[in-house]
């Protein structure tokens, strides 16, 4: 009995050792990042990482977000989603509920932020993520927004493009049916070509599935089917395969991508098949000016590459944090209150001045700013061709 | 018909894959009865081996230091993989395996799948993540032959595949060390008696498995050139099929499975939803399997020699 009673005080000293809370107050402002630092994206993690890593050492500079005249210290935890849905889940909720973050930054991708924002909404954390643009990410969920223009716009934005660019009227689309981003994008890209174009104008309408490598029974259908070009909303990785395997079954007509395109690693894994083609993005790296040029030139020095449109919209997002943190009067200490406040503060901003351009709310948490469409330079560059405003 | 002809040609590379892949498979699991599980990581550690051995020729090429031409590059690449790979294998062989030659055969199969991780969370560790290009070493042509397009790439990869079948199956069945291979397949207490060593042999076959895994890889990566470390872990379930469905024993049952699998799983793609392509894929051999539970060439009483 006495054993007993010395083994529960024991595991009850444990615990009160091992729990971060109780090695007294800590009123720290947490900021939880949730990223894929491996997995099958790992320079989205890259990106994120950096940008908040920039964004801390300018917080860390000026002394602390202050509040209410009050200097509170900031520490940013990163979590690895492996770019999976169960991971980026069970990294919220580790966050939320272990390390008590008070905000979340991230899933970038929608296939981890779609799910990740349940979590986030149920514990009544606000969470945006910089890059998802899949509406369902923020829909019903008062706790999370979003720092990006959404599929409804960028669907449009690429017929539109591809329209008066080329004037085709015979499209095929090829795309991930396993994953949230690329099928939701590709539906969004379908019915603005076909109220475009007409009934039956998405002449192949081709999916595989996650981890494929070879696409060639897919893209042999879309060249028999005669259109004059392809749209493949999907990831840098698999563009690289896709492009190569299309020239080489004859495809020399034009391949269209999305935002998901717009990585530092792309020209690398896709060499010179890349190069002239577009795809539309949040903002063009070439040409910058002013704030955005400033962070590119920062970023640059710092890292050693360009950053791609996760690293600006990161950066964004964490700016909006903290603004929204900057226009409380004060912080309670109580970490639900605290959440509930930031929230709120983060609903009420309308406008902000972001690097990736202008952008006012909704009531649904989601950003109304432009697209850009970029091509792909000789120099493995994004260059910017033309802006697309809602 | 330029449809159809299109498609064979696209399966053709495809399955060359799973063919060469399940070669190696299928040697380990009809000599030493072993579901090597680890065998689709070795694939995918043979990728990464080409990928530096060639990015160091081609560096070095550049750099004036040695000035190669491409095919002796390529030559080279795949000679020193082999080699390299093939002593990875052999290290399994010694780690993983023969600690475990008398343990319950269940133990075996798990630590492959050890092996398995533990090849891919290191390869993680020591390269990070980040996704990385296969060198072009052959640069790419493609012929158009009345409205079928070929890439010399292609025809490559399934004339080097053949190849490799070709000479394995010389080997096994003409050479005397292929002889004791047999003899091993056929009963293994008997085969020590006769004065061979279960050890080398054990020591050759897995050589020879990983040197095909890499031959494979490199390949791979010259037909989809990015690699990650994760790309060999399907590759290995679907080669494990088709040496199964091959049979026990069977270079060519092996062969002929793989290229099988990618017929179908092409095939099914052309007509199908890819969501649907799996299912399709696997019911069909799931159906062969039922109809002929030892595979194509699969002799019944080989298993039950040891389980």
């Amino acid at each position: 009995m006495r054993k007993g009673a010395v083994l529960i005080l024991l595991a009850v000293a444990v615990c009160m050792v091992f729990t971060p809370s109780a090695w007294g107050k800590n009123d720290a402002i947490k900021i939880g990042i949730n990223a894929p630092i491996t997995g099958d994206n790992p320079k989205v993690g890259e990106g994120s990482k950096y940008a908040a890593e920039m964004w801390l050492e300018d917080i860390k500079a000026a002394g602390g977000i202050s509040v209410g005249g009050k200097k509170y210290d900031v520490e940013v935890i990163i979590e690895d989603n492996e770019y999976k849905a169960e991971s980026a889940v069970r990294a919220n909720t580790k966050m939320i509920t272990e390390d008590e973050v008070m905000v979340i930054v991230g899933p970038q991708s929608s296939s981890q932020a779609i799910p990740a924002g349940d979590v986030a909404n149920n514990y009544e954390t606000p969470m945006i993520s910089p890059w998802s643009t899949n509406p369902d990410t923020t829909n019903d969920r008062p706790f999370v927004f979003r720092g990006c223009f959404l599929d409804p716009f960028q669907g449009p934005v690429i017929a539109n493009f591809v329209s008066d660019q080329f004037g085709f009227t015979k499209a095929a689309v090829l795309y991930d049916v396993a994953a949230d981003y690329p099928k939701g994008l590709a539906e969004e890209f379908k019915k603005a070509w076909e109220k475009k174009n007409g009934k039956g104008s998405v002449v192949a309408y081709e999916s595989f599935t996650t981890k494929d490598a070879d696409f060639s029974s897919q893209l042999t259908n879309i060249k028999r089917s005669g259109a004059e070009f392809f749209f493949a909303p999907q990831y840098y990785s698999e563009v690289a395969l896709i492009v190569q395997q299309a020239k080489e079954l004859g495809w020399d007509k034009p391949i269209v991508g999305s935002d998901a395109w717009a990585s530092a690693d792309l020209l690398k894994l896709c060499g010179k098949g890349c190069v002239g083609l577009y795809f539309s993005t949040h903002y063009a790296a070439k040409g910058a000016k002013g704030a955005t040029k400033a962070f590119i030139d920062r970023y640059n020095s710092k890292y050693g590459y360009v950053p791609d449109d996760v690293g600006a919209l990161t950066w964004d997002s964490l700016r909006i944090v903290q603004a929204a943190i900057e226009s409380l009067p004060k912080l309670t200490g109580k970490i639900k209150k605290d959440r509930k406040a930031v929230r709120d503060a983060m609903a009420s901003i309308r406008e902000f001045d972001g690097i990736t351009g202008k952008m006012t709310f909704t009531e649904n948490g989601d950003p109304i700013k432009c697209a850009v469409i970029v091509k792909i330079t000789e120099e493995g560059e994004f260059e910017f061709h033309q802006s697309v405003c809602p | 018909m330029t449809y159809f002809l299109q498609n064979v040609v696209n399966a053709l590379q495809w399955g060359s894959f799973y063919a060469l892949i399940a070669l190696g498979y299928s040697m380990v699991y009809s000599i030493l009865m072993l579901f090597n599980f680890a065998h689709g990581d070795i694939f995918m550690v043979g990728s990464y081996i080409g990928f530096g051995v060639a990015a160091a020729l081609v560096a070095l090429s550049a750099a004036g230091v040695v000035v190669l031409p491409s095919w002796l590059i390529f030559t080279l690449t795949i000679l020193v993989t082999m080699i390299l790979t093939a002593m990875l294998g052999m290290a399994v062989e010694r780690v993983g395996y023969r600690p475990l030659r008398d343990a319950p055969r269940a133990s075996a199969a798990i630590t492959g799948l050890m092996i398995g991780i533990i090849l891919e969370t290191g390869n993680l560790a020591i390269l990070g993540a980040r996704r990385v290009r296969f060198p072009d070493l052959i640069e790419s042509v493609t012929y158009e032959i009345g409205g079928v397009y070929v890439t010399n790439k292609k025809i490559m990869i399934v004339v080097v595949s053949l190849l490799f079948m070709v000479a394995m199956q010389y080997f096994v069945s003409k050479t005397k060390w292929g002889m004791a291979m047999r003899a091993m397949a056929y009963d293994y207490l008997v085969v020590p008696l006769m004065g061979v060593s279960i050890n080398s042999i054990a020591r050759l076959t897995f050589a020879i498995g990983s040197a095909l895994a890499a031959v494979a890889g490199i390949l791979y990566g010259i037909a989809y050139p990015v690699l990650d470390p994760y790309m060999g872990v399907l590759f290995g379930w679907k080669a494990f099929v088709a040496a199964i469905l091959g049979g026990r024993g069977s270079i060519m049952g092996a062969t002929l499975a793989g290229f099988l699998l990618g017929f179908i799983e092409i095939f099914v793609a052309m007509v199908f939803p890819s969501t649907l392509r799996d299912l399709i894929a696997y019911s069909i051999i799931l159906l062969i399997l039922v109809f002929r539970p030892h595979g194509f060439f699969g002799e019944p009483y080989s298993a039950k020699l040891r389980l």
